[in-house]
């Protein structure tokens, strides 16, 4: 393990991105992707030094409850409410590699489905000891780990009676611009997940899958609070030993 | 039986929704206490390397509308054209430049505004240098993966003409969505989601 630390860091370019496993821009079913989706086709690029390089950020960033939403947002000996849970994986590249060093933000709603945002008005109430939202950056090995409580399922104005499953939404840096992701994770056994518009979005349903959270007993906390397990795959890089010869130029 | 190839598959994207701003900009969100500064509202310093400028526009829809919960990245080289990450082998960046900067647009107008400095060029793969240009990535709601682009300098006309991305655009009347408008410091790039001025956005 120390030999990759130690390592010089990786700057191939990434494998291209398989847009038939995500998500296309235009997906009716979702109404609002109706005109915030480009029609034009996408202009494909290789990576340059442009997007193979990206921010990093240290753990200076972090304060000690960054990765603890039942406390980060709570009066002193306070919690927020509802069912407890651990959030926990692995940030890996698609060569099954750890990501180490990389800066995952999450948010979420509280127990009953409330965000607190000021665009918000569904009527379930706030929750005055959760904000919703954490970070963490991965250590050597790719691991990242939260507390938190498990978010509700809520109503939204798309079809007449759209609610959208539990879930935490996730940002993750990777070490390259072009690694940026945003997802979406939901919770093994919710059977909101399959009516889901937005879930709908994914054409393929073991990509689906890759979003679902299974729930960890092994690192459930007797007593405390249950564990999910929520692996991040981000793109792989090419090897260099073929990309330093400039031939024709 | 041929071997397996063995790699694993991307987590697919999915939309960052209309909430965002709880995550990544919670102060702007009006959720004070948890981080002391909204990541990425400041990229320079006083000691800052290079020519200070204003990146501002808004992000509009397939209907003009401006999209007002959407929330932007931008990275870029520093004034030296060197970026500051561990993948930069070229050299050291500059140290009081982030080269990252993220804003939300803002709830009333769209508007977005970065203040940052002019990149220098860095090279295209082959060696040849790119016109200088900042990187911009675009997630909100109703947007299912984010939208990689580019803003390059109207004041750069000869680099832009030999620019390898630029070149590549095959309708060349669409090279124009990827130049921002110059007045004074301030470039203004509005970014056309959908539409006859529909901006090109990449496939990186």
């Amino acid at each position: 393990m120390s030999d990759r630390t130690n390592s010089k860091p990786e700057t191939g370019a990434f494998f291209a991105r398989d847009r038939a496993w995500h998500p296309p821009a235009f997906s009716p079913g979702y109404k609002t992707s109706v005109l915030r989706s480009p029609q034009r086709a996408l202009l494909s690029l290789d990576g340059t030094v442009s997007e193979i390089t990206g921010p990093v950020f240290g753990h200076s960033i972090l304060n000690d409850l960054d990765n603890d939403l039942i406390h980060n947002f709570a009066k002193p000996g306070e919690s927020a409410i509802g069912e407890r849970i651990i959030v926990h994986g692995r940030v890996l590249d698609e060569r099954g590699r750890p990501v180490p060093g990389v800066l995952l933000e999450f948010w979420q709603a509280n127990a009953g489905g409330r965000y607190r945002h000021k665009k918000e008005t569904y009527l379930a109430a706030i929750d005055p000891n959760f904000g919703g939202c954490g970070r963490a950056i991965t250590d050597d090995e790719g691991r990242y780990a939260f507390r938190t409580i498990r978010p509700g399922a809520y109503p939204w104005p798309n079809g007449v009676n759209d609610w959208r499953p539990a879930h935490i939404h996730f940002s993750v840096f990777g070490h390259g611009f072009a690694q940026r992701l945003i997802t979406q994770m939901y919770f093994e056994g919710d059977p909101m997940i399959w009516k889901c518009p937005i879930v709908g979005t994914i054409p393929d349903k073991q990509a689906i899958e890759q979003l679902i959270a299974p729930l960890d007993w092994g690192n459930t906390i007797p007593m405390d609070a249950r564990a999910y397990k929520f692996d991040i795959v981000l793109r792989g890089r090419r090897s260099t030993l073929f990309e330093n010869r400039l031939e024709g130029n | 039986m041929v071997q397996e190839l063995g790699y694993l598959k991307e987590t697919p994207s999915q939309t960052a929704g209309p909430y965002v701003h709880i995550g990544l900009t919670p102060n702007y969100s009006e959720i004070g206490g948890i981080y002391e500064t909204d990541l990425g509202s400041s990229m320079v310093n006083d000691k800052t390397l290079g020519e200070r400028i204003t990146v501002t526009g808004k992000v509009l829809d397939g209907a003009g509308a401006p999209v007002k919960d959407a929330v932007l990245e931008i990275w870029q080289a520093d004034s030296a054209g060197l970026y500051n990450s561990p993948s930069e082998l070229r050299g050291t960046a500059d140290p009081n430049f982030t080269g990252w900067g993220r804003c939300p647009t803002n709830s009333a107008d769209g508007v977005f505004r970065f203040e940052t400095i002019k990149p220098g060029r860095v090279p295209f793969k082959d060696g040849r240098k790119m016109a200088p240009h900042i990187t911009f990535w675009i997630v909100a709601r109703g947007i299912n993966i984010g939208l990689h682009t580019r803003m390059y300098f109207p004041e750069e006309a000869a680099a832009n003409a030999e620019d390898p991305l630029l070149a590549r655009i095959e309708h060349r009347d669409r090279v124009a969505t990827l130049v921002g408008v110059k007045a004074g410091s301030t470039y203004t790039f509005d970014i056309h989601l959908q539409g006859d001025k529909e901006t090109v956005f990449l496939d990186i």
